[in-house]
């Protein structure tokens, strides 16, 4: 029989593509294990950053001289690209937006100011960053209604036994979940929250912009309303993000911003809407940044999100196995096959600031704090955590050397 | 010394895993707490007067090595002073104390405990709370 191999993805080539990667401190390259912040960018999209900035660059949308066609050309090139990634139905269901935190925003707004009030429930889970916490609890009280969160049980994965009593405060309109979490890497089952939204009436709004950079993602798949995504996450520039909403939904919304480009119409009498997505992108978009995320695209689409999902999955088992010697580490989150590449975890006794900044000695950058997610730090009954977070670029002897750096942590403070 | 050695030299470990004046009073005349919502640090003073003199401070908090030192450190420089010397105490004296180089994220951490103490200070016997501890950005206190 024959057994097709899965490409295999060779970390140790595609680091070259990362100008940081090759810089030295100390005499060595830095162990970056802060990926889920923010991923380091390949000279794929800097580059075409830069001819684009040099040789195509006008503002989009408005002039009929070449060079602004071209942009134009780019910038919408660069909609497609999004829209097939996440095998959206249409281009034009796709918005840009700075980041996934206004995308979550345009919807809370939007969507929310209009359809909410007394009486509606508005339901998040502990586990989500403050970027699909907050915007859903402001506009909760701004419209009087019910913010509710799904709990989560020890090993940080949904309690669904709470849905009933949930359900039961009122009418549920709004149900929105990160598909992976930020803090412990815990991969969600959207699609049976999708169908629990969808059989009371609610809408799902899906913050993927942790998932979006480590495994394939389809929009019709998942079934759900909203999907949030944001390009700095996943090899493009900060400032560029976007929104997936279902055309019928986005159609029948007020816009979020409004301004320059977003208008058929202008009058002292009305001013009237213009078309999706364009009702949506008030102003000079980040024209680049979006071409910039489009190159991205290009880039993680040509590795492989499957190659990158089995690479990132490999590295957690590693570290998981590693800390599971350690009887001074405590990590959170669920078992390595249902995470993505972050572990979460405390040194006994050490404050996280405290750890990473030792480690930053070691010349190992991870991330200590509480991760824009307080409401699940509070769960964990800790201040802060250390994450480590892994990425397309991400060699095992990186973690090797975090193991080494936690030694050191144990012996000067613990 | 590295920059390791220079951030955790040993007066520091020593304030961080034995904390003077640790506790808060049973008593106090006055108190109050703050936190860096940056890295959760938390951090709650009190004190007791004579007069207008510290007789006596407690503390309580958790959160990283240089917040938790820094504040023992200050207990001890501030006790005997009067609250009008406190109040007008420059944060780099404190700091010189430390008596490392800290970046701009850890320098909040540093601060932390003087601040609370300034708020303390301000909430009883009325003396001056400088603008940087009313609006400090980063820093909550009450």
């Amino acid at each position: 029989m024959a057994v097709t191999a899965r490409p295999k993805l060779d970390a140790e080539r595609l680091r070259a593509d990362f100008p940081y990667l090759e810089e030295l401190q100390n005499g060595r390259p830095v162990a970056f294990l802060d990926s889920a912040a923010s991923t380091q960018k390949p000279r794929q999209v800097l580059e075409t950053m830069t001819e684009f900035y040099s040789h195509s660059y006008a503002n989009v949308h408005r002039g009929v001289y070449r060079l602004a066609e071209r942009a134009t050309e780019g910038y919408e090139g660069a909609r497609e690209k999004v829209a097939q990634f996440l095998n959206a139905p249409s281009a034009r269901e796709i918005v840009f937006t700075r980041n996934a935190t206004e995308a979550l925003n345009l919807v809370a707004y939007a969507w929310g100011l209009d359809n909410l009030g007394p009486g509606d429930v508005v339901v998040v889970t502990e586990l989500e960053h403050h970027s699909n916490f907050v915007p859903w609890q402001y506009i909760a009280g701004r419209t009087g209604a019910e913010f509710r969160a799904i709990p989560i049980d020890e090993q940080g994965e949904l309690q669904f036994d709470t849905l009933d009593e949930i359900a039961a405060a009122g009418r549920v309109k709004i149900v929105a979940n990160n598909l992976v979490s930020n803090s412990l890497g815990t991969i969600n089952p959207i699609e049976r929250l999708t169908t629990w939204a969808h059989g009371l009436g609610a809408i799902m709004v899906v913050d993927a912009a942790q998932a979006a950079p480590h495994r394939p993602l389809d929009v019709q798949a998942l079934g759900c309303d909203f999907v949030a995504i944001s390009g700095h996450k996943m090899c493009g520039p900060s400032g560029a993000g976007a929104l997936w909403g279902r055309a019928e939904l986005l159609e029948a919304m007020s816009p979020f911003n409004v301004g320059g480009h977003m208008i058929r119409s202008v009058a002292i009498e009305e001013t009237t809407w213009g078309q999706l997505p364009h009702k949506f992108e008030a102003g000079t978009a980040p024209i680049v940044e979006a071409v910039g995320f489009g190159a991205a695209i290009d880039y993680l689409s040509e590795i492989g999100l499957d190659a990158i999902a089995q690479h990132e999955h490999e590295l957690t088992e590693m570290t998981l196995d590693r800390f599971a010697e350690l009887p001074w580490i405590e990590s959170y989150g669920p078992p390595a096959d249902r995470r993505a590449g972050i572990v979460s975890f405390n040194v006994e006794g050490v404050h996280p600031h405290d750890v990473a900044q030792i480690l930053d000695w070691e010349g190992v950058a991870i991330r200590g704090g509480h991760h824009c997610t307080q409401p699940l730090m509070q769960r964990l009954g800790v201040v802060a955590t250390n994450r480590a977070s892994f990425y397309l670029y991400t060699v095992p002897e990186e973690i090797e050397r975090l193991i080494q750096g936690l030694h050191k942590v144990k012996k000067t403070l613990g | 010394m590295s920059e390791f050695d220079q951030l955790y030299r040993e007066v520091i470990l020593d304030h961080y895993r034995n904390p003077r004046s640790h506790g808060l009073l049973d008593t106090p005349d006055a108190q109050a707490e703050g936190q860096n919502p940056l890295c959760g640090d938390e951090v709650t003073v009190s004190l007791r007067f004579d007069g207008d003199t510290i007789r006596e401070v407690g503390f309580e908090g958790r959160g990283c090595a240089i917040s938790q030192a820094a504040t023992s450190m200050l207990t001890e420089i501030v006790q005997g002073k009067t609250a009008d010397e406190v109040a007008r105490m420059p944060k780099e004296e404190l700091l010189e104390e430390i008596g490392i180089p800290l970046t701009p994220v850890r320098l909040k951490c540093a601060i932390l405990g003087l601040g609370v103490l300034k708020v303390a200070l301000h909430k009883s016997k009325g003396t001056p709370l400088p603008e940087e501890w009313t609006s400090s950005g980063d820093l909550t206190i009450a």
